[in-house]
């Protein structure tokens, strides 16, 4: 029985502290990031360098997906060799190679960037889901179990501008790199030094530095995906494996019809989770290089985008940035909407739709004795 | 049937080898796991503690005895690029602001959604949930833009305040007060005369305390790790501005990366810290993961 206080305190509205509590967030929400969500959109249309500001269409876009090459003749015109009839024509023909090297580089990132993510999710996807069933099998008995996980996932922790540098040092092709060391004392690096050395090409070699940003990407999230799918795991209702088990199911058996099935709303969350970090991967491609210039064979889009606006403190060409981060978000956007309708529970809608159709029925049936809910 | 009839019907002296050899073979998957794991950073470690004439040499179990030198040769010769100290100051202002306006805006936005009746309390709710989605970088080009047009880059303002939206977070304070918070305990406060922001502050915030804590860890080490905004935002490369992770990152550009025991000794700087604080939070922080796990 609710008291004449308690009444009286019903009677007033707290609506206005409700809009209160939560006024400083929308706030910050719309000056810090949806502004810039909008602006990132029309800065897309606008121009670059020196003509930041003006609406150029979809100019950039066009640079960024067009294939444009010169011919042999033309190239030489911008090299000088050939003369060309005015000044105007070189100028067109630089802005022209410019737009070909802008298209090639963006081409190179979007490539690059779902080759390291596959080669990052697939394996880590494999290490973590069996880890994960295995710490969760309840017939073995793994000792040290607690240990395993704080040690599998703090890579995770560590701040990842540091593990690129440092697995920069530890792949070093000179005969200070650890890892060239390691192989030496194997036996597969014959020679460190000297004319005929065979060191394996780390850093300057294509795949061999994508494979070992592969590596990092993998070291760094195994554990973290791991402890995400064990608790999933352990979600499921524990009868169901003991019945699996009475009824002679093998370990096989239990992992395909039981845990996959049961656990595929955690792993969607996790196929989501990882492609959007994947599609933003940025400090590891963008340190892993020798000198000053990022290596282009592991740049990602993200590393497109931030040298595009990071170029200087005068040549900040946020069009292309722009245009680059729309592309970027409308693939996201894609990628996200095809894992959830892959995903979707068809089981779920099937019965949706049938109880539906009773509904439907039951209400025409209502409506014979005269629309009264029996 | 015949299936069934097999497997009843084997005798099962070897189950319980098997289940041992199984249990066996994991445990060293795991050791060679755990080695893979700790490998690179044993090696940082040791080669932090060496001189570079002897990191040419080869690899070494035991650690050298010249991490003094190699501190005292990183404050000559990277006297300009590294300053560990001062590095560890500017990312612990940012990282501490960042956080405290995290955890705190995100419990009291939370609340508010919880807690109070409005028009558009599902609306907010909805368009809260949307945002979560969208990814960070694709925001980056127009908020630098934004930036530079307001001149704000350069300070620390636009890596502090943004923190107060912080949408995955309200997100699981939500789900958080939605199993642990009944409203009849601020109609209780009401009762006995308590303001609603004080029944906010000194009943609601104590009794979120777990969530806060896993949350608040999170954030810290986001922010603490954070190498992409900062170096987007400070663009001067003042060396007395830059935080931990943008110094790891001039030293990766400079051209005088010749001393690679140097070099480790920076980079050990940087991680060493934070590791030991892992070590002893990690309990915390891997129930927190799994938490995570469930609730998103």
């Amino acid at each position: 029985m609710a008291s004449a206080a308690q009444k009286r305190i019903k009677s007033i509205s707290y609506a206005k502290y409700g809009y209160m509590f939560i006024l400083p967030f929308f706030l910050v929400y719309f000056f810090f990031q949806l502004w810039p969500l909008i602006n990132t959109f029309i800065v897309a249309f606008q121009g670059n360098g020196s003509e930041t500001g003006e609406a150029v269409g979809l100019d950039n876009f066009k640079h960024l997906l067009q294939k444009v090459s010169l011919t042999q003749e033309e190239n030489r015109k911008v090299l000088g060799i050939i003369p060309a009839e005015s000044e105007d024509e070189i100028a067109a023909l630089t802005a022209k190679k410019m737009q070909g090297t802008i298209h090639d580089d963006f081409v190179t990132a979007f490539k690059n960037t779902l080759i390291l993510w596959f080669g990052n999710f697939i394996p880590q996807i494999l290490l973590s889901l069996s880890l994960a069933v295995w710490f969760t099998d309840a017939k073995l008995k793994i000792p040290g179990k607690g240990f395993f996980k704080v040690v599998m996932y703090m890579p995770n922790i560590i701040t990842a501008a540091s593990v690129a540098v440092l697995f920069m040092s530890l792949c070093s092709e000179s005969k200070y790199g650890a890892v060239n060391q390691l192989l030496h004392s194997m036996g597969i690096v014959k020679e460190l030094e000297g004319p005929d050395r065979d060191v394996v090409k780390f850093v300057s070699g294509v795949w061999p530095a994508r494979c070992v940003i592969m590596f990092i990407q993998t070291w760094m999230w195994f554990g973290n995906t791991m402890i995400m799918l064990m608790s999933g795991i352990m979600g499921i209702n524990p009868s169901l494996f003991e019945a699996a088990s009475i009824d002679g199911a093998s370990s096989g058996q239990v992992f395909r019809k039981i845990t996959l099935p049961l656990l595929s709303p955690i792993m969607v969350y996790t196929l989501v989770t990882s492609m959007i970090g994947g599609l933003q991967m940025f400090d590891i491609p963008f340190l892993y290089h020798d000198g000053t210039v990022v290596n282009k064979d592991v740049s990602t889009v993200a590393v497109f985008i931030y040298r595009h606006f990071h170029t200087g403190q005068k040549y900040q060409n946020y069009g292309y940035s722009g245009a680059a981060s729309v592309l970027l978000f409308i693939v996201t956007l894609a990628l996200g909407s095809i894992t959830f309708y892959m995903n979707r529970d068809v089981d779920a809608i099937a019965k949706k739709k049938q109880r539906k159709e009773l509904q439907k029925q039951m209400k025409l049936q209502n409506k014979q004795f005269g629309g009264l809910s029996l | 049937m015949s299936n069934m009839k097999s497997v009843y019907g084997q005798p099962k002296d070897n189950y319980m080898f098997k289940i041992r050899l199984k249990s066996t073979i994991l445990f060293i998957w795991c050791v060679i796991l755990t080695i893979i794991c700790l490998l690179p950073i044993y090696i940082l470690v040791i080669n932090a503690t060496r001189l570079d004439t002897d990191i040419a040499g080869g690899l070494t179990v035991i650690p050298g005895k010249a991490l003094g030198k190699n501190i005292k040769t990183m404050r000559e010769d990277f006297g300009n690029l590294f300053k560990p100290l001062i590095g560890y100051r500017n990312s612990a202002i940012i990282t501490v602001s960042a956080t405290f306006l995290t955890v705190f805006f995100s419990a009291l936005t939370a609340y508010g959604i919880h807690v109070y009746d409005f028009k558009l309390k599902e609306t907010s709710y909805m368009i809260i949930l949307f945002i979560m989605m969208v990814p960070t970088q694709v925001t980056a080009t127009g908020f630098l833009n934004f930036m530079a047009k307001i001149g704000l880059t350069d300070t620390y303002w636009p890596l502090i305040l943004p923190a107060v939206a912080a949408p995955a977070v309200v997100f699981f304070m939500r789900s958080y007060m939605k199993s642990s918070f009944p409203l009849d305990i601020v109609e209780a406060a009401r009762i006995d005369g308590s303001g609603e922001f004080r029944t906010f502050l000194t009943i609601a915030i104590p009794m979120m305390k777990p969530a806060i804590a896993v949350q608040a860890i999170f954030a810290f080490v986001a922010n603490w790790n954070n190498f992409y905004t900062p170096s987007m935002i400070l663009l001067s490369g003042d060396p007395d501005q830059k935080t931990l992770p943008m110094m790891i990152s001039a030293i990766q550009a400079s051209d005088k990366t010749g001393d690679l025991g140097v070099v480790y000794t920076c980079i050990a700087l940087s991680i060493v810290p934070i590791i030991i604080a892992y070590v002893l939070l990690s309990r915390f922080i891997i129930a927190g993961v799994a938490l995570g796990g469930v609730k998103e």
